[in-house]
């Protein structure tokens, strides 16, 4: 099992170089600097700006510098806001955006799961459909078009939650709602399929046949095994919470990481954008490894030390 | 001996897209304690959903119990309520189904699975449920029986699991074992193997058995009783003896013909032409007569009724029947 982490470890590691190695190309072959909007400097000023934070450099000299900041965990200030360092806006904003993305996914999951179980329990009856309904409606609506809706009726007309902002728990209700939706309807139609198709299995009758109580066979014998594709999809949903917490920090004014983010981007602020990358891919990818040891805790045939012989 | 289980007339459908399959039509038979039953019959013919029906265990809807009566220990169990149902599930009856691969789940230790039926219908602590296990787990013939409780199914051969599977279905003691074709998926030296256990388990718990099987190889071994179903009714039911060497109805005959036997010269098998008739509209009469060698006009008109040729053989075919035979006999 030591053995098995310490193999994934380096492989996380050589993943996130790899995510960065391709960001910090793709992002330097796009047109354009940090100092093309700023019309008052002249060019001796730009030049040196340029030297100062090494953009007159060879592209390989950059990365090779670029690299250095990774090592050392330093990206150094933001080119747009120098009185900040790259790490001051991680520390500030992600929290945020992570309590947003947590409490995002722990909703999705549940509801997801539970909406699933109770569709395959009724199947084609009323619930059963009503179900199926929200999760096609919550797959095809965009997280964007549903925010501004749910300001609109539950914030505006209503006025039921705060429109915007973060700074209590209900605040909270309705980006988590926006943000939650789509991850959760996928997770009820894996859930009711893989259900349905558990409830059938020969087990199942076993434990109808002990005379066991029906929540126990549902929850101890069917849910078990009927959860196995959704762990396996929830790494992928939660790359897709992560990047979709973006668009929702922007639409409900909320000081996460997106802003910075989006930011960064448009002004080519090249550590605020490095720096994210490397933090965000590396969160995601020790999410997915998460996963993979939830995988092997639930199916007993997984077995993670079989791997180190290969 | 006293009857431990007595059905009458048990009518089951199915309501499919196709219309209603009538599975079960008229099923009657009575098991007394101790005594192994097996119901033989081929693919379809019923004796599965019999089964089901038994331990109430037919999914429902689609599946219905039209009619009839099944009294365990006297107690209709038709009508019985499902939470009293479950009690009787696993404690009075049990079952063990066909493919021992896919009746344990795979993802809980045989351990969990082999106590979870006693905590559920006793009180007894875990240690007292875990020491039990270790002990059916033993009574089996599992060796190191304590160490195996925290294995997973996957952790064990095709005829291991089996065993387990039986150790589950014993572990509350049961008064009536039902095996719904236990020997089908298993090698030929397992089987035999499992078939012993069951003499052996027979032996030392007086537990009731019904036996489904379409393999008269196994039903020669451990029946004491057997019954032939066909299209959904019992038409032949006797002692091993009477079946295997006074078997009267055609179709009866047609099975054993079929059958392999070291006491005959001719190496060739004979088979039954022809399939079983449709259920979603059984035929009137016999539903044999379409493949009966000896099929008589009355067969196809008129279902017959049952001819008793003993205290304990039973049979349901024309040919039997008292003018039958007068008319035989006049040509």
């Amino acid at each position: 099992m030591t053995k098995y982490i310490i193999k994934r470890f380096l492989i996380m590691i050589g993943t996130v170089l790899i995510i960065a190695t391709l960001t910090f190309f793709l992002m330097h072959a796009i047109p354009g600097s940090p100092f093309n909007e700023e019309r008052s400097s002249n060019e001796v000023v730009q030049a040196n700006l340029e030297a100062h934070y090494h953009l007159n450099e060879p592209l390989f000299i950059q990365y090779l510098i670029y690299l250095k900041s990774i090592a050392t965990l330093d990206f150094g200030p933001s080119i747009k806001h120098p009185t900040q360092t790259v790490n001051d806006l991680l520390g500030r904003g992600f929290p945020i955006s992570f309590e947003l993305g947590i409490v995002t996914i722990l909703v999705a999951v549940f509801s997801g799961i539970i909406l699933g179980v109770l569709a395959a329990l009724k199947h084609n009856g009323i619930i059963d459909y009503l179900a199926m309904t929200i999760a096609v409606l919550g797959i095809s609506i965009p997280n964007f078009v549903l925010a501004t809706l749910l300001i609109q009726k539950l914030a505006v007309d209503w006025d039921i939650f705060p429109a915007a902002t973060w700074s209590s728990p209900v605040h909270m209700v309705l980006p988590t709602l926006a943000l939650a939706t789509g991850p959760m309807a996928i997770i009820a139609r894996l859930t009711r399929s893989s259900m349905l198709e558990v409830l059938t299995q020969d087990y199942i009758k076993t434990a109808r046949a002990k005379g066991l109580m029906p929540y126990k066979i549902i929850i101890k014998h069917a849910l078990k095994n009927a959860l196995m594709p959704v762990v396996t999809i929830l790494g992928t949903l939660l790359a897709g919470i992560l990047t979709g917490t973006f668009v929702i920090e922007k639409i409900f004014a909320i000081p996460g990481m997106g802003r910075y983010f989006i930011e960064s981007i448009n002004q080519r602020d090249y550590p605020v954008i490095m720096g994210t990358t490397v933090f965000y891919s590396f969160f995601l990818v020790f999410m997915l490894f998460l996963v993979d040891i939830a995988y092997g805790l639930l199916d007993p045939r997984i077995k993670m030390h079989k791997k180190e012989g290969e | 001996m006293e009857k431990l289980l007595e059905v009458r007339d048990l009518e089951v459908s199915f309501l499919t897209y196709g219309g209603e399959v009538q599975a079960v039509r008229g099923v009657s038979f009575d098991l007394h304690r101790g005594e192994t039953l097996a119901i033989v019959g081929e693919s379809g013919c019923g004796k599965s959903v019999t089964a089901n029906s038994i331990m109430r265990l037919i999914p429902q809807p689609p599946g219905r119990i039209t009619n009839g009566t099944i009294q365990f220990k006297h107690k209709e169990l038709i009508t019985l309520p499902e939470n009293q149902m479950r009690k009787i599930r696993g404690v009075d009856i049990s079952m063990i189904f066909q493919d021992p691969m896919t009746a344990l789940n795979p993802t809980l230790t045989v351990g969990n699975q082999l106590a979870e039926g006693l905590k559920q219908h006793t009180s007894v602590s875990a240690k007292e449920a875990k020491q039990k296990a270790v002990e059916l787990l033993d009574l089996v013939g599992i060796p190191n029986p304590e160490e195996r409780l925290s294995l997973y199914p996957h952790q064990f051969s095709g005829g291991m699991r089996q065993r387990i599977v039986i150790a589950m279905a014993l572990i509350c003691e049961p008064e009536l074992l039902i095996a719904d074709e236990p020997t089908t998926a298993l090698d030929v030296t397992i089987q035999a193997q499992i078939l012993e256990l069951f003499e052996r388990i027979q032996e030392q718990t007086g537990v009731a058995i019904i036996l489904i099987t379409h393999d008269l190889g196994v039903v020669a071994k451990i029946a004491d009783r057997i019954a032939v179903m066909y299209a959904g009714k019992i038409i032949e039911v006797g002692t091993k003896k009477e079946i295997f060497y006074h078997s009267q109805h055609p179709y009866t005959k047609g099975l054993l013909n079929s059958v392999p036997r070291l006491d005959r010269r001719e190496g060739k098998l004979i088979p039954i032409d022809g399939t079983p008739p449709d259920l979603f509209s059984p035929p009137a009469g016999c539903p044999f007569t379409a493949r009966c060698p000896k099929a008589m006009e009355v067969c196809d008109r008129v279902y017959p009724l049952e001819t008793n040729l003993s205290s304990t053989h039973q049979v349901e075919c024309w040919l039997q029947d008292e003018r039958a035979t007068k008319l035989l006999a006049s040509k």
